[in-house]
């Protein structure tokens, strides 16, 4: 059955405050998840005051000044610090979304960051994503095609149907939908997830593919694709701000369109 | 991690039932015929005095013992498919999942033919 409590190991414990320096008289409280799985010990909250006088305005402004200047054992993944990479993805403020492009002055109160929902974490804010990763490898994400390459340029697409891939070809594979959505926290091992599923579609109406048959032979599944009930997280959530609900429902369109 | 198997190999599994449409449309089109039906019913019962006599020559009826029958037949399908997902979605044993799975059609099943069995001795007038 699905667990519905915390096994006692991963209770999260109250962990140290780092004050901010007495000169600073503009602070804001972060509350970061702590946890490495090698000491054996139960993941804990750290309470950071960091001064906001010397922080640029983003989340990921605030935790990097508490890596460089305050605890450097916090760990954290970012690269390109501007909603493109999709590194630094975590649970902020009780939504999942990523660090780089969330303004800390949004946030009412205490600035609340946990790594992404259900998870194993390698250490922190870092969670392990193989699953999520190998789901994506698994839509098998590129363009098949049986008819040869022309010898003398690409292969060529309508302005329209290149418009239908608006919406889907942002996404940057940060894994706040499918880390959100409550049917992946209890069947990531078989539901894909929305991220995964998105990006099938992304294939399936590319007109330069021709695979989308087999690739939504690959889909109907009750547990690749049907465990999607329309939660809708994963749009609420994706800081692209795309739909992949949207996606996963035009998939499920043209499954039913195929065999009527 | 005693699975060494890779992580590809793991989410790929058994690979796609080409399963599950059948079940989701019908799903969708019995929540959609039990709408009326569901109105009809609510809205009939609600208008009439509740006595035994009355209630009876209503089911009666030729057109209300059809309406009866399908709504009845309707709703077991339906609850029986909405109860699988959540059966699927919650229960992750396999074996458990799969016991559930067959009792819960059972049930539904059994329910279904009471329900039908029961208008048609009140409308052929037992």
């Amino acid at each position: 059955m699905a667990e519905f409590s915390l096994p006692a190991n991963s209770v999260v414990k109250q962990g140290k405050l780092f004050k901010a320096a007495e000169s600073a008289s503009n602070t804001r409280r972060f509350l970061v998840y702590r946890y490495d799985p090698s000491t054996g010990k139960n993941p804990y909250i750290d309470t950071y005051e960091v001064d906001m006088d010397s922080c640029g305005p983003m989340v990921l402004d605030g935790l990097l000044k508490i890596k460089d200047q305050i605890d450097s054992t916090l760990s954290l993944r970012r690269s390109c610090r501007e909603g493109i990479c999709g590194s630094c993805s975590m649970n902020i403020d009780g939504t999942n979304t990523l660090a780089c492009t969330k303004s800390i002055a949004e946030i009412k109160g205490d600035v609340k960051v946990y790594p992404l929902p259900h998870q194993p974490v390698v250490k922190d804010l870092v969670s392990d994503l193989t699953n999520f990763y190998a789901q994506y490898a698994s839509i098998e994400p590129w363009m098949k095609t049986d008819s040869a390459t022309p010898p003398d340029r690409e292969r060529l697409q309508s302005k329209q149907d290149r418009e239908k891939l608006d919406g889907l070809y942002e996404c940057i594979l940060c894994a706040c939908c499918s880390t959100a959505c409550p049917s992946y926290w209890w069947n990531s091992d078989r539901f894909l997830g929305p991220a995964a599923i998105l990006n099938a579609y992304r294939w399936i109406v590319d007109s330069r593919d021709e695979a989308a048959g087999e690739r939504l032979d690959d889909l109907e599944d009750p547990f690749k694709l049907y465990r999607c009930h329309s939660i809708m997280n994963c749009a609420k959530v994706c800081p692209k701000g795309l739909n992949p609900a949207q996606a996963i429902a035009e998939t499920k369109k043209l499954l039913v369109q195929r065999k009527m | 991690m005693d699975n060494l198997s890779t992580p590809l190999s793991r989410v790929k599994g058994l690979g796609s039932a080409k399963d599950g449409t059948t079940h989701f449309w019908r799903q969708r089109l019995t929540a959609l015929i039990l709408i009326p039906l569901v109105l009809w019913f609510g809205f009939s019962v609600a208008s009439m005095p509740v006595d035994h006599a009355t209630l009876v020559g209503w089911i009666q009826q030729p057109a209300v013992a059809i309406g009866l029958i399908l709504l009845i037949l309707s709703t077991f399908y339906h609850a029986q498919l909405g109860l699988q997902i959540i059966i699927e979605d919650y229960v992750s044993t396999h074996s458990t999942r799969t016991a559930s799975i067959i009792i819960v059609n059972f049930l539904c099943l059994l329910f279904a033919i009471i329900g039908v069995v029961a208008v048609l001795k009140i409308s052929f007038g037992a």
